[in-house]
C-alpha cells in the first residue's frame, strides 16, 4: 500500500487507538514520576484529531501531519502538547507536498520530528525524556532508509529502537520535566514520554504493514 | 501604549491573582493572565497564551513570564506561530514569575521600552526579599 494521504490517516487512526489502549498505563507511569496526566492528555489530543479527521480527510500526507500537529498543540496541554505537536509539525514540513512517501521521506520526517523536539525542549540524550526513544528511532530509521528500506521497514526499525530506548530510560535520573524535581526517586521508572513515543511508532509501523 | 505582560501559569487563579497584584503598581500597563487549560483546569493552553499575546502587544511589544517548564514550552510554541515582525518584539523571560511580573510591570509603567521591561523581569533573578533564610548555613548558624 502506497504511503499516501489515506494511508497516513489510517496510520494516525492506529496511533489514536494505541493511545486509548494505553491511556491508563501511561497515566500510571506519569503518576509515578510526574503530574499524572500524560495518558489523559494524549488521549484527549488524539480524540480531537480523530474528530477532525472524521469531518474531512486532508489531501496530502503533509496536510494530515499538520492537522495532527495543530490539534495536539491546542488540546494536549502539559509538555506533550508542544513537544509532540512540534514533532508532527516538523515532520509535515519535512515531507513537503509529496503525494506519497517512501522510506527515505519517512526517515527524514522522523529526523525532523526529533530535531524539533530537541529544539523545543532542549533535552539531551540521557535526560530521561522522549528524546531517549526518538534518537535511537531516528538512527535506526536512517540506517534502514540508507539500505533502501520501504516505509514499513523504516518504521519497524524505528519502533523497535524506540522500544529499546524507552526501556533504557528506566535506570536514568531525570534531568528535564516534572520528574527532574524528584531527583534520584525518578530512577527505576520508565519515562512516560519515551514509552508513549515507542507506542506511537509501533502503531505507525503496524499500520504501514497492513 | 506601553510594553505589555503575559503571565503564563498552570493555574487560572494564580495568573489572575498575580495580574491583580502587579496592576496595583502598574495601572496603565496591559497585563494579561493566561493561566490554566481551556476548560479552566490545571495546565497551560496554547490558545489562551496566543490570545493573551495579541492583547498584551499593542505595538510596543510584550514579555511573557511562566511558572513551570511546560509553560515555557507552550509559550514558545505560541511565539513561533506569530508573524515575524510581531515575534521580534515578543520575549519570553526566564525569571521568577511573581517577582518578575511585579518588577517588569513597574518598568513598563514608568515608560520603559521592551529592553527595559525585560531587564526589570531579569532583576527578579538576583533580588532577595527583605528577610528569611537564604542558605542552609543561615538555618544552622
Amino acid at each position: 500500500m502506497a504511503c499516501d494521504a489515506a494511508a497516513t490517516v489510517a496510520a494516525i487512526r492506529a496511533v489514536a487507538a494505541t493511545v486509548a489502549e494505553h491511556k491508563v498505563e501511561l497515566t500510571h507511569l506519569d503518576r509515578d514520576i510526574g503530574d499524572g496526566d500524560h495518558g489523559e492528555n494524549l488521549s484527549r489530543g488524539f480524540t480531537a484529531v480523530i474528530t477532525k479527521l472524521d469531518a474531512g480527510a486532508p489531501e496530502t500526507p503533509t496536510a494530515v501531519l499538520k492537522l495532527v500537529a495543530t490539534t495536539l498543540i491546542s488540546t494536549v496541554g502539559g509538555a506533550s502538547g508542544p513537544l509532540f505537536g512540534t514533532a508532527f509539525l516538523r515532520a509535515a514540513t519535512s515531507v513537503g507536498d509529496a503525494g506519497t512517501l517512501d522510506g527515505a521521506a519517512v526517515a527524514g520526517a522522523l529526523t525532523a520530528a526529533r530535531d524539533g523536539v530537541v529544539a523545543r525542549g532542549k533535552a539531551e540524550s540521557g535526560d530521561k525524556t522522549m528524546v531517549d526513544a526518538l534518537t535511537p528511532a531516528v538512527n535506526a530509521a536512517k540506517a534502514a532508509a540508507e539500505g533502501g528500506g520501504s516505509v514499513t521497514e523504516v518504521l519497524s526499525a524505528a519502533a523497535e529502537a524506540a522500544e529499546g530506548g524507552a526501556v533504557a530510560t528506566t535506570p536514568l535520573q531525570a534531568r528535564k520535566g516534572r520528574a527532574s524535581y524528584l531527583g534520584e526517586r525518578s530512577i527505576g521508572h520508565i519515562d512516560p514520554g519515551a514509552q508513549s513515543t515507542a507506542y506511537l511508532l509501533r502503531a505507525l509501523a503496524g499500520a504501514a504493514s497492513d | 501604549m506601553s510594553v505589555g505582560l503575559v503571565l503564563v501559569s498552570h493555574s487560572k487563579e494564580l495568573a489572575q491573582g498575580l495580574a491583580d497584584v502587579a496592576r496595583q503598581m502598574a495601572p496603565s500597563v496591559t497585563i494579561v493572565p493566561a493561566g490554566g487549560t481551556d476548560d479552566g483546569g490545571i495546565g497551560t493552553s496554547f490558545d489562551l497564551i496566543a490570545a493573551a499575546i495579541g492583547e498584551a502587544d499593542q505595538g510596543d511589544g510584550a514579555i511573557l513570564l511562566y511558572d513551570l517548564g511546560s509553560g515555557y514550552l507552550t509559550a514558545s510554541t505560541a511565539v513561533e506561530f506569530l508573524e515575524p515582525d510581531q515575534a521580534e518584539r515578543v520575549v519570553i523571560v526566564d525569571a521568577p514569575l511573581v517577582q518578575g511580573a511585579v518588577s517588569a510591570a513597574i518598568s513598563s509603567q514608568v515608560g520603559g521600552d521592551l529592553r527595559a521591561v525585560v531587564s526589570g523581569a531579569l532583576e527578579a533573578r538576583r533580588a532577595n526579599g527583605p528577610g528569611g533564610v537564604r542558605s542552609l548555613d543561615d538555618l544552622d548558624g
